[in-house]
């Protein structure tokens, strides 16, 4: 054993917190699912209305009074019958920008949470499954990539990267795997230890197998935590790109990019209406997801008895 | 019962466990669960494996499945040498076990029918129209009603899933059946069914049992020899009867003492004094 | 212990090392020449082609790395500014006091008000105060940093005029402590409720984990007093959890600065970052980037040392091992 394999073997990360969630019952059936997920009223409150907000995105050709990139109106008019929330400095109709904007918001979210999710799944998995060299390795990759503080990461990447939704949601995808990897190595780490992943080596299945077949599914359950969690950590993250005009391009609108123009003194004290509605737009669903998050780490963790 | 020809030679095995110690963890020392054992199963016999926690019995089941790493020494099966690293799933095939826990030992997101036809899909027992015959056929094998098909383990007791982990092991059809004390987990009053299960498959199939348990009653009834292991050495090896009225090892005289005789004019005067002292 | 401190800053080598190749990567993405990262711009075209083969930007790219490390780690050298020629290290060292002191003093505050909230939250729960705490928490996570910067500068700046929208002091003015204090409340808000807010919950759930625990059952039949069974018994165990935030939050504060520091018009490393983006002054940002990651892994080493000073069960099993 030379030094360095050691250095390929840390100790730490077995300590590290994971819960044994392939115990019993690791995942509730259906109906024990709901019944506690329903016991969060916040959550089911913010079930409905992401729901909403998912609906306004879809439909928002339908939803929508007007072109959103078209100038339909007076500059900077205040909201009025005709524009109910106003329009922007060059007279586009802000409710149908917000709308579209939803679009943008939660397809970044979603994007960007399933290309880290991929990601991070896998190497969590080899990693945990292989242990050795290939753990070590893997896990100094995703120490060498959480070094990097994220958000100034991003920025970084996507200045030399060029803007645009395409490219933010592979950014926020391809950076934000790590946290993922590491929870997925936890769990696999402890169910590895367990009878049925050694009877699945007795019975000659193949290692893929082992993995897909009888890992993953029994790890799932942090896994969906985690990644509502990513969500909403993404949307804040595009938004935030999107403010700096790294993120989402005008005339493309985003929640973002809306709000970056009250960066202006003049538009933040003189037309609220530019970006109080998008900013609440943010914060609405952001936090709608973050209760649903929360409800499902209760719903889901199999050491609630209650 | 038994005939001429060893089903399994196990020749000088050692299973070691590196563990790090001194400064910066340079230093490797060795904890040696099975240190150096060599003993043969025949055809058709029950071997049982007895020693305390800790004695390295297990991680010598382990290692002949194949899920410990041997450090040294040889085992054979029918002849052959074995070899985890190349002959993986032909060895399957002939080699399986059941394990302690109950609980641990089924895939809670599967269901029982999933569990019995995934060893029958993946090595091709039978023919994948045949697969949910077969799989009925495993769970009458093992006393379970067919109806248990599509239901998940944790809707079934302890008895009833180490029931389904014996299925699941007999479904590749073996001649050897390692049982890592399949029997310790379970109620005093579950443990008499499923040890006379053991019987009854080793009569209707022909197997042949390596039955590992902690102490000596557990393997009286279904052992034609019982092989005493201490430290990760097998320190006595006999028949049943010459185990129980002939012992030789000091060690094996402490077991007995632990084993409790129903008839209390026979037991010992220390097992009077200190029941239950030694488990 | 000092056998697990030297195999910490082991640990750390191969990261450090991963963390330059990929920042190397990065930087050789940028375009541009790269020479231009690595000298003034200011220098003359024959002088510029001399350097370019004395700094072997000829040679594979492997050696070109080597050559960059070697700058970097015998003369601490990150080139030069590729819009004020000013060398990279200059502008990150001046404009490092103001974001640590921003970071530093929004740790701290937001940590005074976690814990004791988050403590409080697990002693009462289910309580009306508690919801609001936890309601409190999540709104703290939710709500975009930017626009609670923009909704504070809108009432306190502009419609009641109490506080200055940005900046360190007064135009013209030296600056004074209470100036200071006064162009900080305001990023400090925005910094705060994101700190507080992600670890309310955070030391909430630890506290009630911890709550729930045998050994305070016990200490609870034994007669202890509830307000020493929470503070004394509970309280240790509760801290140990908390050494990992302040890792935690390191990183995330750095990135949190960007934004508020661009908002409030802060002279610190956020601020430089986003200029250098707008800029394209890829060898500065390169150089921030590097920095950044640098602190971050800094802070990690410090808090993992921290971590087994506090906790019992890692001294232990390390000092073991060394002994053994």
């Amino acid at each position: 054993m030379s030094i360095w394999q050691r250095f390929f073997n840390k100790k730490q990360y077995d300590a590290q917190k994971s819960v044994q969630w392939s115990e019993e019952q690791s995942f509730p059936s259906h109906h024990v699912f709901w019944q506690r997920f329903k016991k969060h009223k916040l959550a089911v409150v913010s079930l409905w209305t992401l729901l909403v907000i998912a609906m306004c995105a879809i439909l928002a050709p339908i939803l929508a009074p007007f072109d959103p990139n078209e100038i339909t109106g007076n500059f900077s008019a205040a909201p009025s019958m005709q524009h109910w929330l106003g329009t922007d400095q060059v007279g586009r109709d802000i409710l149908s920008r917000v709308l579209y904007a939803a679009r943008v918001s939660l397809v970044v979210g979603i994007g960007a949470v399933a290309i880290s999710a991929i990601i991070g799944t896998v190497l969590g998995l080899v990693s945990g499954y292989f242990g050795g060299l290939i753990d070590g390795i893997i896990m100094r990759i995703t120490d060498v990539f959480m070094s990097f503080p994220y958000i100034m990461f991003i920025l970084v990447v996507a200045s030399i990267v060029g803007p645009g939704l395409t490219n933010i949601i592979l950014i926020l995808g391809i950076l934000g795997w790590p946290g993922i990897a590491r929870l997925v190595r936890g769990n696999v780490l402890a169910i590895k230890q367990s009878d049925y992943v050694k009877a699945s080596v007795a019975l000659g299945y193949s290692t893929p197998r082992i993995l897909f077949k009888h890992i993953l599914p029994n790890t799932i359950a942090p896994i969906l935590i985690y990644a509502t969690s990513g969500v909403a950590g993404a949307i804040l993250d595009e938004a935030a790109l999107s403010f700096l005009g790294l993120g989402v391009q005008p005339p493309d609108a985003s929640w973002g990019n809306m709000l970056s123009s009250a960066q202006s003194v003049s538009i933040l004290t003189t037309q609220p209406w530019f970006w109080i509605a998008p900013g609440v737009c943010i914060l609405v669903t952001v936090l709608a997801i973050n209760y649903i998050g929360d409800a499902l780490r209760d719903a889901l963790d199999p050491r609630n008895v209650k | 019962m038994t005939t001429k020809k060893p089903l399994l030679v196990v020749q000088n095995v050692k299973t070691y466990y590196p563990i790090k110690t001194g400064f910066m963890n340079l230093k490797t020392d060795y904890v040696k669960a099975v240190d150096g054992v060599s003993f043969d199963i025949f055809e058709g016999e029950t071997v049982g494996l007895v020693g305390e926690s800790g004695c390295g019995k297990s991680t010598l089941g382990r290692t002949i499945i194949g899920l410990e790493p041997i450090t040294d020494g040889h085992i054979y099966f029918d002849g052959q040498q074995m070899d985890y690293r190349t002959d993986r799933v032909s060895l399957s095939k002939q080699i399986q076990i059941v394990f302690q826990d109950p609980y641990s030992s089924l895939n809670p997101r599967q269901t029982i029918g999933d569990v019995l036809a995934e060893p029958l899909r993946v090595h091709r027992i039978v023919a994948a129209r045949d697969i949910p015959q077969e799989v009925e056929r495993l769970l009458q094998l093992v006393g379970l009603p067919t109806t248990a098909k599509s239901r998940y383990p944790h809707e079934f007791s302890g008895g009833q899933r180490q029931r389904v982990g014996i299925a699941r092991a007999l479904a590749l059809r073996p001649r050897l059946l390692i049982c890592d004390e399949p029997v310790s987990a379970l109620d005093v009053s579950i443990q008499a069914q499923i040890m006379n299960l053991f019987k009854q498959l080793q009569q209707e199939l022909g197997l042949t049992y390596l039955f590992i348990a902690h102490g000596l009653g557990a393997v009286k009834y279904i052992s034609d020899r019982i092989a005493v292991m201490y430290a990760g050495k097998i320190v006595e090896m006999g028949t049943t009867e010459d185990i129980f009225l002939r012992p030789q090892h000091a060690y094996t005289k402490t077991l007995l003492r632990a084993y409790p005789n129903p008839d209390p004019t026979k037991r010992s005067i220390i097992q009077r004094t200190q029941k239950g002292a030694l488990e | 212990m000092i056998g697990y401190i030297v195999r910490r800053l082991l640990i750390a080598v191969p990261v450090l090392f991963g963390v330059t190749v990929i920042n190397f990567l990065i930087m050789r993405m940028a375009p541009g020449n790269p020479v231009d990262m690595l000298v003034s711009p200011k220098l003359p075209d024959a002088a510029r082609e001399a350097k370019m083969i004395e700094l072997g930007l000829h040679e594979p790219i492997y050696i070109q790395y080597w050559n960059w490390l070697k700058n970097l780690v015998v003369h601490q050298d990150l080139g030069y500014s590729m819009i004020t020629y000013e060398p990279v290290t200059t502008m990150i060292w001046d404009r490092m006091g103001p974001t640590v002191l921003l970071m530093g003093v929004a740790l701290i505050l937001g940590l005074c008000i976690a814990i004791p909230v988050g403590i409080y939250s697990a002693t009462k729960q289910y309580s009306k105060l508690d919801y609001v705490f936890v309601t409190g928490s999540f709104l703290g996570i939710s709500i975009p940093n930017f626009f609670l910067a923009l909704l504070l500068v809108y009432v306190f700046s502009i419609q009641l005029n109490w506080l200055p929208s940005g900046g360190m002091k007064e135009l013209g003015s030296s600056g004074s402590v209470t100036t200071l204090i006064i162009h900080m409340i305001l990023p400090l808000i925005v910094l705060v409720a994101s700190v507080a807010g992600r670890n309310i919950r955070y030391v909430r759930s630890s506290m009630l984990e911890i709550l729930g625990q045998d050994y305070l059952r016990t200490a609870r039949a034994k007669g202890v007093k509830e307000f020493f069974v929470v503070n004394k018994h509970g309280m240790r165990n509760a801290l140990i959890p908390i050494v990992t935030i302040i890792g935690l939050e390191i990183p995330i504060l750095f990135g949190g600065a960007v934004v508020v520091e661009q908002i409030f018009s802060w002279p610190g490393i956020g601020q430089l970052t986003l200029s250098s983006i707008m800029n394209r002054d890829y060898s500065t940002l390169m150089g921030l980037n590097l920095v950044a990651a640098f602190v971050v892994i800094a802070a990690n080493i410090v808090t993992d040392i921290a971590y087994a000073f506090v906790d019992p069960r890692i001294r232990k099993s390390y000092v073991g091992g060394s002994k053994r």
